[in-house]
């Protein structure tokens, strides 16, 4: 029987078609854009062709798209670019450069989730470890939501970044952007009135939600956002930073002045080409069919449905009604997260587990301590991530091999 | 997977050897915590043979004093941990099988790690864990013997 990969999460297949879209540029056209000959021009032109198509799906302008080489480099451009910006500002104001010159109550102050990609959370962690920022870490709810009102709560007059993520990578609850970012468009404004406080940035890591939700900057009120092509069936190494025009930010690769001087390095054209390709068969795909989330969810559905079923002592973790419609994160009490990976693996099937053994970190996962999963069941844990290629047979398949596993596990284990 | 785990780790993944419970169990011991992750419960069965027997080839310092040494008839476990920690509990309860007490006690976790051929660094607190299980559960055999006597 062929594999069953349900690890979209972590990435995906490249499609043949975008994978066909991207070849001719690889040797035939090889051009660099920013070179001023027919070759160089005509790589210009694809690049910002490519870049038109994606700035409809994100309801903005062409300038306002930065090509990166994927998602942490984003995140990273986003968070470092606006703390530095901040700074900077802060500096001049203070009357040029100086040492040391803010005070802790100075410095400025991001706000994050607790359970934020890595990408993030170890940025804000590490800029706030050596000295440079001030951070709140917002706490999730039991059911994986970050309210709005923390977030609120969370601000102070040198807040000048808010950056929460659309859907939790790992246990696929989906988050309350317009919500949050309409709450900061509203305090701008009024701090923009009194001429208190700074100016809020608000960052939303878009990665996981590419495939399934509403990209619309303008209807999400996002500042910056973070968008990566490999996982939705886009080549891997190319990625984008959402910014609106007037985001005041530093750029953290400085060289030939590409990507509106805010990215420099030679435009990757095939990547930028398989980016757009794989973001317009979604949206085509979505014109065609009315609900395009419904195959996937009714397969997620069964999924959870079936393994809390069958197996005892399982627990879906994270909302269900809030929740992507490519997640299953699950836990198994008695049965070790990478235990089961291997034996899934040794079926066939791929999928990805928070437990401490598989990262090589022997933490348990950070994302379902900060939903307060216990650690008895998060070591325990295994995320299935499906996509709209998802057949049914292969979740009929997993629902035999599963129950088997954990039962197989069970046995093993002196904790029952 | 081969990339991951050694043939070896893989096999005793697979079929673990000694992997049950002993209901007679002259002693037990359970290490680790579900906290961390990893936990494992030994439990040995241990008796008596004529010390003579098994120095006969190893060595000619016989004691004549005792003449009888306490060795491990059976040995089982149970674990709750990753593929390396449910290898290296059975690798260790194969290496101590039918070894006295105090050859038993020599076992090292570098000796375990060895047995599994390539391990991951980050999984050597595994065969740490196996070798702290047979230590702990003779130990705790030999506490409850003393004890009684």
């Amino acid at each position: 029987m062929k594999r069953i990969y349900l690890d979209n999460a972590a990435t995906t297949p490249v499609k043949p078609e975008v994978f066909e879209a991207m070849k001719p540029y690889f040797s035939r056209d090889f051009g660099n854009a920013s070179s001023i000959h027919s070759d160089g021009q005509q790589a210009r032109a694809t690049v910002e062709q490519a870049r038109h198509e994606i700035v409809e799906v994100l309801n903005c302008k062409d300038s306002e798209v930065v090509f990166t080489s994927g998602g942490s480099e984003s995140d990273n451009l986003a968070i470092r670019g606006i703390v530095e910006s901040a700074v900077g500002t802060r500096r001049l104001a203070l009357g040029g450069w100086q040492k040391n010159p803010q005070t802790a109550d100075q410095l400025p102050h991001v706000i994050t989730s607790a359970f934020e990609h890595h990408a993030v959370l170890k940025t804000v962690q590490m800029l706030e470890k050596s000295g440079e920022i001030k951070a709140t870490y917002v706490k999730p709810d039991k059911e994986g939501l970050i309210a709005a009102e923390d977030v609120k709560a969370a601000i102070r007059e040198n807040t000048v970044l808010v950056s929460i993520m659309y859907v939790n990578n790992e246990i696929g609850t989906i988050q309350s952007i317009r919500e949050i970012g309409k709450m900061l468009e509203k305090l701008n404004s009024a701090r923009s009135e009194a001429s208190t406080g700074r100016r809020i940035y608000f960052h939303c890591d878009a990665i996981q939600a590419a495939e399934y939700l509403n990209l619309d900057t303008k209807y999400l009120h996002v500042d910056l956002m973070t968008l990566s092509a490999h996982k939705i069936f886009g080549p891997k190494g190319i990625g984008l930073l959402f910014m609106k025009s007037g985001v005041k930010i530093t750029p953290q690769i400085t060289g030939g002045e590409q990507e509106w001087r805010l990215r420099s390095g030679t435009e990757n054209v095939a990547g930028i080409v398989g980016f757009a390709k794989a973001m317009e068969i979604i949206q085509n795909a979505k014109c065609k069919i009315r609900n395009y989330n419904s195959k996937t969810e009714k397969l997620r559905d069964k999924l959870i449905d079936g393994i809390l079923d069958r197996i005892p002592k399982s627990r879906l973790n994270g909302s269900r009604e809030r929740r992507s419609p490519a997640n299953v994160n699950v836990s198994f009490f008695g049965a070790e997260g990478e235990s089961i990976l291997i034996n899934l693996d040794l079926a066939g099937i791929s999928a990805s587990s928070g437990s401490a053994c598989t990262s090589g970190a022997l933490e348990p996962s950070h994302v379902l301590e900060a939903i307060g999963v216990k650690p008895e069941w998060s070591h325990g844990s295994v995320r299935f991530s499906l996509s709209p290629e998802t057949k049914e047979k292969e979740i009929d398949y997993l629902l035999e091999e599963l129950p088997k596993i954990i039962e197989k596990l069970r046995k093993m284990s002196p904790i029952k | 997977m081969k990339n991951l785990y050694s043939e070896e780790i893989m096999d005793h993944f697979r079929n673990p050897r000694n992997m049950g419970v002993i209901n007679d169990a002259d002693a037990e011991a359970t290490i680790g915590n579900p906290h961390c992750g990893d936990v494992m419960k030994m439990y040995i069965k241990v008796a008596k043979r004529p010390l003579s027997q098994k120095l006969k080839v190893k060595s000619k310092k016989l004691d004549k004093q005792t003449e009888n040494e306490e060795y491990i008839k059976d040995i089982k476990f149970q674990t709750l941990g990753c593929g390396a920690a449910i290898a290296s509990s059975s690798i260790a309860t194969e290496l101590v099988k039918g070894k006295s007490l105090t050859e038993a006690l020599k076992l090292t976790s570098d000796e375990i790690a060895r047995r599994m051929g390539k391990l991951p660094p980050v999984k050597y607190h595994c065969s740490i864990l196996a070798e702290e299980g047979i230590k702990k559960v003779i130990e705790n055999y030999e506490n409850r013997r003393d004890k009684n006597q």
